[in-house]
């Protein structure tokens, strides 16, 4: 069969591999996407623009206060996690009984207007940011020469995804967000604080996306554009995976990054083009996608 | 935002040609047209109006009977958004000169108009060749580089070293296929040969699986035949699967000190690479480049040192014919051999093409770099007549003057 397709399968395992490295970004993007929108019905456009900020603080953490990458793996996230919050007491929280579509134009402005900051004040070069010395250096697998950075990405990836998902699904505090979504008001009625735990809600899902922003720091150029070029990737992953579906969100992102990598050997010119391919082939057959509920 | 600068640079040149009259001075009104929010932000944008400033306050214009204005404006990459604001420019606001412009098919467009207009397209930050063979203009200069001298410098230089089988990493649009194919041509010219190509998505930001595409390939060398962030991203994913480290060469194709600059010579260490401008050649071009950073904040790129000398050139063409007419100044400009503090001993060709040397610069080591800005050891100097394409007739513009 790989004589066939005229490719060893040295070359299919490393590709394999790299798609599931870059699937580890797609999840944890999607999965802060699809706590985002399920438990707040929010679709968060400036998700892009926090990954970006995660990244960015990072690098201001290392540059001006000389904190480095494991402190900032934590530091970061709660930084653009504290921003996020602000931005959901001041503006988002007032937008929650309108249309959808008043929280996606706000986030979109939103992110408009941070990058346009970062760009203004850190130019469009992007910022260098070197992988910590502990991590550098790689394995050779035989088929291939990982580098240690790499499987730490994967590692880090899959214990954030199945901890999110075991908070949401299998805790108490996972039951009253969950139950604060179907019915606010009865809730609140119960004498929990639903505002706070929405307000929380949002900080946490952004949070995880400043998370993957440091995650990535080391590998890709910190540039204000970088969220921009991968958000609308994430959305079709969190489209395919079913709008709030957690799950659907984690599995997808890392299917994805699989399927994307076959096709950067099969068919290069295509792999921007194969996920929104399967989303419009999803959306024909389920619409409410793979992991989605009917409602 | 032009509008006002526009309105402010009147009122300045109303002011400027009352008491000037009596003396002859002649209003001479420079617009640099770049971009100021996008990619090339950092390689041109307001780094070019600095520049340009720069090479009035050098020439001493007002000694020269010279009264210079200069106005800016962003033209996002986007071809109409650059021809408006140019045509506004000629049309509305008086320009003489149009400095910069970045992105070819911005570049090509405002080139066309200048021709029409009357006016001078002094370019400094677009490599296509085409503004100098098939789309050339009588009006036009392009001062600073081309696709081709960039791979006539890289892809010659490395291949006649031993780099015979190359494998490029390429931009899937029109600028990545026209480097591709301009290198290829060079390698395949010095006994080289190209063993294969991946042409990927614009833009991208995982490299990794293309990387090991080429890895597999036994290249000898990579050609990233893409610019900007994609060619920044695609070194530092290069560098991270240890490839750079097994035995192959990196060729970065098109690249600025300010992309070096955001790798970190770390990562950008060994990399062979084109540019016109380097600015610790000599000590004019320490000295220019320091009095820049003083006001500017950073180095200058070879962009923004090619708007400096094109309009010191101008600027000198102009106070000897006496006039601002395009074709009349664009004439004299190519009847003057230069000696530039920054491009050195050079001329325009007839067809509009600037001829000055090329310089292939290899990437210094963290540990013999002594700044964040001493970057590059400069490795051979390409002659003008071997980097440039050779004039093709129809743009022979002494000929087909008129």
């Amino acid at each position: 069969m790989f004589e066939l397709l005229n490719i060893s399968p040295q070359v299919l395992m490393g590709q394999l591999l790299l798609g599931l490295i870059n699937g580890s970004f797609y999840a944890v993007l999607s999965l802060g996407l699809a706590v985002i929108f399920g438990l707040l019905n929010i679709i968060n456009f400036s998700h892009g623009a926090q990954y970006m900020m995660g990244a960015f603080v990072a690098w201001m953490l290392l540059t001006y206060v000389g904190i480095g990458y494991w402190p900032s793996l934590i530091l970061a996230p709660l930084i653009v996690g504290a921003v996020g919050i602000v931005l959901e007491r001041l503006a988002l929280s007032r937008l929650y009984h309108l249309d959808h579509l008043y929280g996606l134009l706000l986030t979109f402005g939103v992110a408009l207007i941070m990058q346009g900051l970062f760009r203004n004040y850190y130019g469009i070069s992007g910022q260098p940011y070197n992988i910590p010395d502990a991590l550098s250096g790689g394995q050779n697998l035989g088929f291939m020469f990982l580098p240690n950075y790499r499987a730490w990405v994967v590692v880090a990836s899959i214990v954030v995804c199945f901890g999110t998902w075991f908070m949401i699904e299998r805790t108490r505090l996972g039951a009253y967000l969950r139950a604060a979504t179907e019915n606010p008001v009865l809730v609140g009625a119960f004498g929990i604080n639903v505002p706070r735990m929405i307000m929380l809600t949002y900080g946490f899902g952004v949070a995880l996306a400043g998370f993957a922003g440091v995650l990535a720091a080391p590998i890709y150029s910190v540039n204000p554009n970088m969220g921009a070029d991968l958000i609308i990737v994430v959305f079709a992953v969190v489209v395919i995976g079913g709008m709030g579906s957690i799950l659907g969100a984690i599995v997808t992102g890392y299917g994805l990054g699989l399927i994307e990598g076959l096709t950067r050997v099969f068919y290069p010119e295509a792999s921007s083009v194969v996920i929104f391919v399967i989303m419009a082939i999803v959306l024909m057959i389920k619409p409410e996608g793979l992991f989605g509920r009917t409602s | 935002m032009i509008r006002k600068l526009a309105m402010g640079a009147t009122a300045l040149t109303m002011l400027g040609t009352i008491p000037a009259m009596a003396q002859d001075t002649i209003d001479v009104k420079l617009g640099v047209l770049n971009d100021r929010s996008g990619v090339y932000a950092d390689l041109s944008g307001e780094g070019s109006v600095v520049a340009t400033r720069m090479a009035v306050e050098d020439f001493d214009a007002a000694a020269h009977g010279l009264n210079v204005e200069i106005i800016s404006a962003d033209h996002q990459n986007k071809p109409d958004i650059g021809s408006n604001i140019a045509r506004q420019w000629y049309d509305v606001d008086g320009v003489n000169a149009i400095i910069d412009v970045p992105t070819s098919s911005v570049a090509l467009a405002v080139a066309a108009i200048t021709a029409e207009m009357g006016g001078v397209m002094l370019n400094s930050g677009a490599g296509s060749t085409e503004l100098t063979r098939g789309q050339c203009q009588p009006t036009t200069v392009d001062w600073t580089y081309d696709t081709a001298a960039l791979a006539n410098g890289t892809g010659g230089a490395m291949t006649t070293e031993g780099g015979k089988k190359w494998f490029f990493l390429t931009a899937d649009y029109a600028f990545g296929h026209s480097l591709e194919e301009n290198t290829a041509a060079v390698v395949e010219a010095n006994g080289g040969e190209v063993v294969g190509t991946v042409r990927h998505p614009f833009p991208a930001t995982d490299f990794s699986s293309f990387l090991l595409q080429a890895q597999g390939s036994g290249a000898d060398v990579i050609g990233l035949a893409n610019a900007g962030g994609d060619t920044v991203n695609a070194i530092k994913q290069a560098s991270e699967f240890g490839i750079t480290q097994a035995g192959q060469s990196l060729a970065a194709l098109l690249m600025f000190v300010t992309d070096v600059h955001a790798l970190g010579a770390e990562t950008a260490q060994g990399l062979n690479l084109t540019e016109a401008f380097y600015w610790d050649q000599n000590d004019k071009t320490r000295e220019w480049s320091a009095r820049f950073e003083e006001t500017f904040g950073s180095k200058p790129t070879m962009v923004h040192a090619g708007a400096y000398s094109a309009t010191m050139h101008y600027l000198r063409a102009v106070a000897e014919t006496k006039t601002t007419e395009g074709p009349k100044v664009v004439a004299a400009m190519k009847a003057a051999e230069f000696d530039d503090p920054l491009f050195g001993k050079g001329y325009v060709r007839a067809d509009g093409r600037v001829i000055h040397d090329m310089y292939l610069f290899e990437v210094k080591a963290p540990g013999d770099s002594k700044g964040e800005w001493d970057l590059y050891n400069q490795k051979a100097t390409i002659s003008g007549e071997d980097a440039f394409l050779p004039m093709i007739d129809e743009c022979d513009f002494t000929k087909n003057a008129g």
